[in-house]
């Protein structure tokens, strides 16, 4: 296997996509948003529970390939407790991640788990795949409540 | 087995042997490139065709040699490049067994094909009270044009049901084509299942109770021997790249009577007699439907096309395609965890799968980097993925000049994405 596809597919993340994290409908959300990837027929739904503007729980359910779920999974895990400003900031620097990769302005070190996504820059098709339920996540915190579309 | 080889039986079949496979991959330089350092092995045909030298060739000659203006200068070039492009035409007819070359229109592809018949039949026929009758196995573009017709219209969209394995189930289409019904529009083979639906027999369905029939033939046209005539439909939609020619050049076939009374598509050159600010007069058809300087080089290309077609020489190709296409049945198969989707019985070319347990666009990465191209997703048909319980599939497609090799090569690959989310 390439190197590319051994950072791409890190143990965590297969770990992740084989068995997410907060998979799940959760009751007792106080909002919900559904996320679309048009292109893969990616869809998930991300419940949370927001309370004085910290996100108190988390969950999702859906379909998606490896990247999008472990991707969604491990969100969930970072974001819970976190304060709607700290996740916006960290979407940023996760997105930076994604696309730059481990050399670029983002040390995978400073994001925790979330590290493991470091090999998706790689693989510039499947940048969407990882930010699908961080796009998902940013329009429920607007509480548009209008669904997210890849385009 | 495809359409012709089950109405006539398995005689006279040419062996695959007599087709040098080889020696039609020399005519694709782009078969030797290499991805990531490992040979292409092109799977993704149903997507786009890959192109044979004398189609570039007969494109680069007419742009560098003979390009004007068609129908418009009386000077040298303007002569040779209307001759071309007419030419073209005559080409297409023929290869459609159209009667008239009038019938045969020149358009960007199957998509635009689509649209000009509901934005002129379509609103000429179809109304509040009526009904478009199109099936569950349909590419987004075989539905969305009707869908807004309906919109526009207040008409109904009905739509008839596939079996498990991916076929039309035929008894039910009948059922729904009734006195209301205008139009049905139907797939000649599937992008996604690559089942060959039974045109003739629709048409007959359709005609006996006064509806009019357009077959999109996007998928069909590089695989099928087509005659419109001896399919009795009343329109044929195809795709120029789909079919070894370039990408924005497509053919409407069209029945003379039903052209003649049509409304034009778009206004502009080309399609008028006269204008005054009182009154326009159009032309008739084929170019009634060809505002504007039409894709002159992309005709050039597409008849280049179908002579490279002629000469591979159709049993020969047909025996050939079958013969992979069967051995990559086989190889699927036995591939474990692996379901093939789409069972048809009359079945062209097309190889769509799941995985347990991988999603089809993990194995399309991982395939990628073993230098394998193939298709992964919805394969723009939403609707008949909901309708076999799928999100998405995996697709290899093939062409001309795929080899048992390719599919080899799939399957190793397949082990490799294995390997990863074991």
């Amino acid at each position: 296997m390439s190197h590319e596809l051994r950072d791409l597919y890190q143990e965590v993340v297969i770990d992740h996509s084989k068995q997410p994290r907060n998979f799940r409908k959760l009751e007792g959300a106080t909002r919900t948003a559904e996320g679309f990837n048009p292109l893969c027929g990616d869809h998930l739904t991300l419940y949370v529970k927001l309370s004085d503007g910290v996100i108190e729980d988390i969950a999702f359910q859906g379909v998606g390939c490896a990247i999008s779920k472990a991707s969604a999974s491990l969100m969930t895990g970072a974001v819970k407790g976190k304060k709607q400003e700290e996740v916006l900031e960290l979407f940023r620097r996760v997105h930076i991640l994604l696309t730059e990769g481990p050399s670029g302005r983002v040390k995978p070190e400073e994001l925790g788990k979330l590290a493991a996504l470091s090999g998706v820059w790689e693989f510039p098709m499947r940048v969407k795949c990882a930010t699908l339920a961080w796009h998902t996540l940013r329009n429920t915190l607007d509480a548009t409540g209008s669904p997210f579309s890849m385009e | 087995m495809t359409a012709q080889s089950l109405a006539h039986g398995q005689a006279g079949r040419t062996s695959p042997a007599d087709f040098d496979v080889e020696r039609v991959r020399l005519d694709f330089p782009i078969l030797r490139e290499k991805v990531y350092g490992k040979p292409l092995i092109y799977l993704d045909s149903a997507a786009t065709s890959q192109k044979p030298q004398g189609v570039v060739a007969a494109m680069a000659r007419f742009l560098l040699k003979e390009n004007a203006n068609v129908h418009r200068g009386v000077h040298y070039l303007a002569e040779r490049a209307t001759e071309a492009y007419e030419g073209a035409r005559s080409k297409v007819q023929r290869f459609l067994n159209a009667e008239h070359a009038q019938e045969i229109i020149f358009v960007r592809g199957t998509t635009e094909a689509i649209n000009l018949v509901a934005q002129t039949y379509g609103k000429k026929h179809v109304g509040e009270g009526t009904e478009v009758l199109i099936t569950a196995m349909e590419h987004h573009s075989n539905i969305v044009p009707w869908q807004m017709l309906c919109e526009q219209t207040g008409a109904r969209l009905r739509v008839a049901p596939v079996n498990d394995a991916g076929e039309l189930l035929l008894e039910d289409l009948e059922s729904l084509i009734g006195p209301k019904t205008r139009l049905v529009a139907v797939t000649h083979v599937s992008n996604v299942l690559g089942t060959i639906n039974p045109i003739r027999r629709i048409v007959e369905m359709a005609h006996a109770r006064g509806a009019r029939v357009l077959v999109d033939g996007a998928q069909a046209a590089p695989h099928l021997d087509i005659d419109v005539q001896a399919l009795g439909c009343d329109f044929y939609a195809l795709s120029g790249h789909k079919m070894y020619g370039p990408t924005g050049i497509g053919v409407l076939y069209g029945r003379r009577e039903l052209l003649l009374e049509m409304p034009p598509y778009q206004g502009g050159g080309d399609m008028i007699l006269s204008v005054s600010f009182d009154k326009t007069v159009y032309n008739n058809p084929p170019y009634k439907f060809e505002a504007g300087t039409p894709n002159m080089v992309g005709a050039v290309g597409l008849a280049a096309a179908i002579d490279f077609l002629a000469d591979l020489g159709h049993d020969a190709l047909n025996a050939h395609e079958e013969d992979v296409l069967a051995y990559g049945i086989l190889a699927l198969s036995q591939v474990p965890g692996l379901r093939l989707i789409g069972t048809a019985l009359a079945k062209a070319s097309v190889l769509s799968f799941v995985l347990d347990g991988v999603h089809p666009h993990d194995i399309g990465t991982i395939l990628d980097r073993e230098g394998v191209a193939i298709r992964t997703g919805h394969h723009c048909a939403q609707p008949l993925m909901n309708r076999l319980g799928v999100a998405a599939t995996a697709r290899a497609s093939l062409a001309c000049y795929s080899t048992r090799a390719d599919i080899d090569a799939l399957v190793a690959g397949l082990e490799k994405v294995q390997e990863v989310f074991r």
